[in-house]
């Protein structure tokens, strides 16, 4: 059930493009046709679910305040977070490099499809976003940094593949010669960010009476609210385990 | 490769003025023409992400400018010894460097700030702009040069983020850097603009408005300056 969970939040409500933008760069520049959308997007899927989880495992073992501990109690104090940007990205393009090496060798019709796309994805923010969110939102298992690595590829597959579809239909429609290519693009992502806004209240079930009255400000009210109560409390049992 | 740098001894050896025209245009050019964001459509990630209010903008726009700006000659200074092969993954160290500088300084004189801008500070080491200019311009030009093209793209960058910060702070919640311009919209005390009916929009504070401003401002900059219409 968490698994579930987590899995259709990260597909639909935290989706990578529609809410928190990341990856535009690759977003924008390779959605000119389905084909090619497809090949990045399915890039995107195997190479974040090969690194949220390993970055989780640096995260959880190297780099967390008291990480060291499996090395011995002395090295309880050690708070090496500060290296988690170099350490993630570091992972990212080794991984990259990797999986292509590996891909070209066993596998050379998956590796043309996907082949000139992986080096791009070295430096594509989605990748990176996937393992900080990992970091911030503090996914508890390697289980769960699994699904969310998987599910939020998934939801970017499925962004740059409806940006893609409309981007070859709309070359049929007049559209004002300013706003041609890149304007348009741009304000059909933002409807489609309104329209995958409307998945917000999937998981909470709604709770209608409060949310008809200011519907926008409660949202980010309670957002605020959350991570708030939730510093509140991890500096509560910190405090305690101390 | 060998042959770029062969070209580029060549072209070098008349001695330029520090701020020779050429160089004038590398600061010059970002600002409208060939603006990193609109132009290039490079780093629209955090362009869109950290919007939402001026002040966040701002300090993102400094931040690129420093990462940029070091980078680039860190980059330039590096670029004969490093190996082509493993090129992406030292400037990627070199940017993840800067990043952690810039997070800790934010960190520690600008905290609640460093919150609003949670993973987007780390997501600068991905923003396309820099990999784009360590790529396209440091790999293949001296220190000095490099320098003022990262500075001139970040303040296209920083020109953009400003503009769409500014009018998603004015309109969606009528402050401008946290003081109130429109006047005060406390029910009851109503002063300035919202005595007269005016309600903030609260749509603006949302994601996807950023992108709608952004396809607004590229609306307005391509039919100004017609020659930057993409065919289709």
């Amino acid at each position: 059930m968490e698994h579930l969970e987590l899995f259709f939040k990260s597909i639909f409500i935290d989706n990578m493009v529609f809410a928190t933008f990341l990856g535009m760069c690759s977003y924008l520049a390779v959605s000119k046709k389905v084909a090619t959308a497809v090949g990045l997007g399915a890039a995107v899927i195997f190479v974040l679910a090969i690194t949220v989880p390993l970055n989780w495992w640096i995260d959880q073992y190297l780099l967390q305040p008291g990480a060291l501990v499996w090395l011995g109690p002395e090295y309880a104090e050690f708070d090496l977070s500060f290296l988690s940007f170099i350490m993630f990205i570091a992972t990212i393009a080794t991984m990259v490099q990797l999986v292509e090496i590996v891909v070209e060798k066993f596998s050379p019709a998956l590796y043309n499809s996907l082949g000139i796309f992986l080096p791009l994805i070295a430096v594509n923010c989605a990748i990176l976003g996937g393992s900080l969110f990992m970091q911030s939102r503090e996914i508890p298992t390697l289980g769960l940094a699994v699904t969310y690595g998987i599910g939020s590829g998934i939801g970017w597959f499925l962004a740059i593949l409806a940006i893609a579809a409309i981007r070859e239909k709309i070359r049929y429609s007049s559209v004002p010669p300013a706003l041609r290519g890149l304007g348009i693009t741009f304000i059909i992502t933002g409807l489609m960010a309104i329209g995958f806004m409307s998945f917000g209240g999937m998981l909470t079930g709604g709770d209608e009476g409060e949310a008809e009255k200011e519907p926008i400000e409660q949202a980010i009210k309670t957002e605020k609210d959350d991570v708030d109560n939730k510093e509140e409390k991890e500096t509560n049992t910190t405090a305690l385990n101390q | 490769m060998a042959e770029v740098v062969e070209q580029e001894k060549v072209a070098k050896a008349p001695k330029e003025p520090l701020f020779s025209k050429k160089n004038r245009k590398l600061v010059t050019d970002p600002l409208t023409d060939n603006n990193p964001i609109t132009i290039q459509v490079l780093g629209i990630c955090s362009a869109l992400a950290i919007t939402a209010e001026l002040k966040a903008s701002i300090v993102m726009a400094i931040a690129v400018l420093f990462v940029l700006g070091v980078g680039n000659v860190v980059i330039s200074l590096m670029r004969n010894i490093i190996p082509s092969k493993i090129r992406i993954i030292v400037q990627l160290v070199v940017v993840a460097t800067l990043v952690i500088i810039v997070d800790l300084v934010l960190k520690a004189f600008a905290y609640e700030l460093s919150k609003t801008l949670s993973v987007f500070v780390g997501l600068i080491i991905t923003n396309c702009i820099i990999m784009g200019r360590f790529e396209a311009f440091a790999l293949a030009n001296g220190p000095w040069k490099a320098f003022l093209d990262g500075i001139g793209n970040s303040f296209g960058y920083g020109v953009i983020l400003i503009i769409v910060g500014f009018f998603r702070e004015l309109l969606g919640s009528g402050t401008l850097l946290g003081f109130p311009v429109l006047g005060n919209p406390i029910a009851g005390e109503k002063t300035g603009l919202y005595a007269l009916g005016y309600e903030n929009n609260g749509f603006m504070l949302l994601a996807p408005m950023a992108l709608i401003v952004l396809g607004i401002v590229i609306w307005i900059q391509r039919s100004r300056n017609e020659a930057l219409i993409e065919e289709n």
